[in-house]
């Protein structure tokens, strides 16, 4: 799973989803990978202002990476800029995390990730 | 027409019947059992047996069969604007994962086995790079934005109203009563932006595509009027079977059903999927009891298909 769709999840938990706790959600021994991905600059200025940079910095932090600025690069400094977007690239498409869990700042559930793919479906109780 | 058990234990046998949701050729004339609506209590192990635990079994076969994009849905995925994020619920093998690769989408479904295939796939697309113009009517590339998970439909693990656009392509037929319905609905319009002023990207589109009741060209002789809670059967073919067995599906949901195929008697397993066919002018009704307004919708191909929007925001509301 990359670093950039954690930005866009939340606990599936229905009574966690107002409470600001669950996003994001934490990385727990998390064993990561990098692909090798060609970069689509557009793509990258366009989404930056839909990424929640304070929960990318979270996530960034958490997963051992070096503190993001507070303030997300503008697009000029994305398009003056290469090693900044190649950066970003490097942090929000190419890392991968393979294995681990997902938890819940809320209520603490633990969701699984293997292969690469994270499992969100719930016990019957947690509906 | 056969009268359809609702445990798979005791399926009647079926000889012709066939993949009758197939994209690319007319379907054979196939046995379907009527199928009452479930209660609302029994729902969710009705649609453990009669939904995910068939996808489950027949991932791969279902796969190796589902590639073709719908023009419809394709045609949405390309006008949605760069670097816009999109969810596809129900994303199945993944085959709309990459049809637009300058925007960054997310495919869930209840199926852990579609959602392997639909890892591999993706990667595949990742590493792939399509010349300009031969990957139709974007400009070519590789498409980095795409990830997929295991999640419900009623049970999205997706932020609120964080998506840019959502498709629901042939899922929410298979939720067997209406109120189920119209939650998967609601649970989609959730997931997309309200359009507020401020915020980056308009008001979010969710575009659902369901099997219509009125399907008067086609030889599944379903028409205005008829029964539209069906049991529609899958013959999972020898050469898959096989794979399937050595592969060992298990489904994480909460028990697979039990293989009606595994006896000796059925060489060719069946299994029987749960439909409720659409009449005309039920998914707009489905849409406004969510909560939601109709953007557009339409008819292509044996399906009934709507774009939906969260009711605009006005000034001074909180
Ligand atoms: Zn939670």
């Amino acid at each position: 799973m990359k670093v950039l769709t954690l930005n866009f999840l939340t606990c599936a938990v229905k009574t966690c989803k107002s409470s600001s706790d669950s996003f994001p959600l934490h990385p727990k021994d998390a064993e990561l990978a990098s692909d090798d991905v060609e970069v689509n600059p557009q793509l990258l200025v366009n989404l930056l202002p839909r990424i929640d940079w304070n929960a990318l910095r979270t996530t960034s932090t958490e997963l051992g990476f070096p503190q993001l600025p507070e303030q997300p690069p503008t697009a000029e400094e994305l398009g003056a800029d290469e090693k900044v977007l190649k950066d970003l690239h490097s942090l929000l498409i190419e890392t991968q995390i393979m294995e681990g869990k997902l938890v819940c700042g809320h209520c603490g559930h633990e969701y699984a990730i293997r292969e690469g793919i994270a499992n969100f479906l719930l016990p019957s109780h947690l509906v | 027409m056969a009268t359809p058990s609702t445990t798979p234990s005791a399926l009647p046998s079926l000889s012709a019947a066939d993949d009758v949701a197939k994209l690319t050729a007319p379907s054979a004339v196939t046995e379907t059992g009527t199928a009452p609506p479930a209660a609302e209590a029994d729902a969710d192990a009705y649609e453990r047996t009669h939904v995910h635990g068939v996808y489950e079994a027949i991932a791969p076969h279902f796969s190796a069969t589902r590639y073709k994009p719908w023009p419809a849905v394709a045609a949405f995925l390309h006008a949605q604007p760069p670097g816009a994020v999109g969810l596809d619920v129900g994303c199945g093998n993944g085959k709309y994962l990459g049809v637009n690769r300058d925007v960054f989408m997310v495919g869930s479904d209840r199926s852990p086995s579609l959602i392997a295939h639909a890892r591999t796939r993706t990667k595949q697309l990742q590493t792939q790079v399509v010349a300009a113009g031969g990957a139709g009517r974007d400009g070519g590339g590789v498409a980095v934005g795409t990830d997929v998970l295991v999640a419900d439909g009623l049970v999205l693990p997706f932020r609120e109203r964080a998506a840019d656009f959502a498709i629901c392509v042939a899922v929410i037929h298979h939720m067997s009563t209406r109120t189920r319905r119209q939650d998967a609905i609601r649970q989609l319009l959730r997931c997309v932006k309200t359009g507020e002023a401020g915020r980056t990207g308009g008001r979010g589109q969710v575009l659902v595509y369901v099997w219509a009741l009125e399907q008067g060209t086609s030889r599944r002789g379903w028409e205005e009027g008829g029964e539209q809670d069906l049991l529609v059967p899958w013959v999972l073919k020898s050469r898959q079977k096989q794979q399937k067995q050595q592969r060992g599906t298990k489904n994480q949901g909460g028990g697979a059903p039990e293989e009606p195929g595994a006896a000796p008697s059925h060489p060719d397993p069946v299994f029987q999927r749960y439909y409720h066919l659409y009449r005309k002018g039920e998914l707009e009704e489905d849409v406004l009891a969510a909560g939601g307004a109709v953007v557009a919708s339409g008819y292509e191909r044996d399906n009934w298909w709507v774009v939906a929007a969260n009711e605009p925001v006005h000034q001074g509301e909180q």
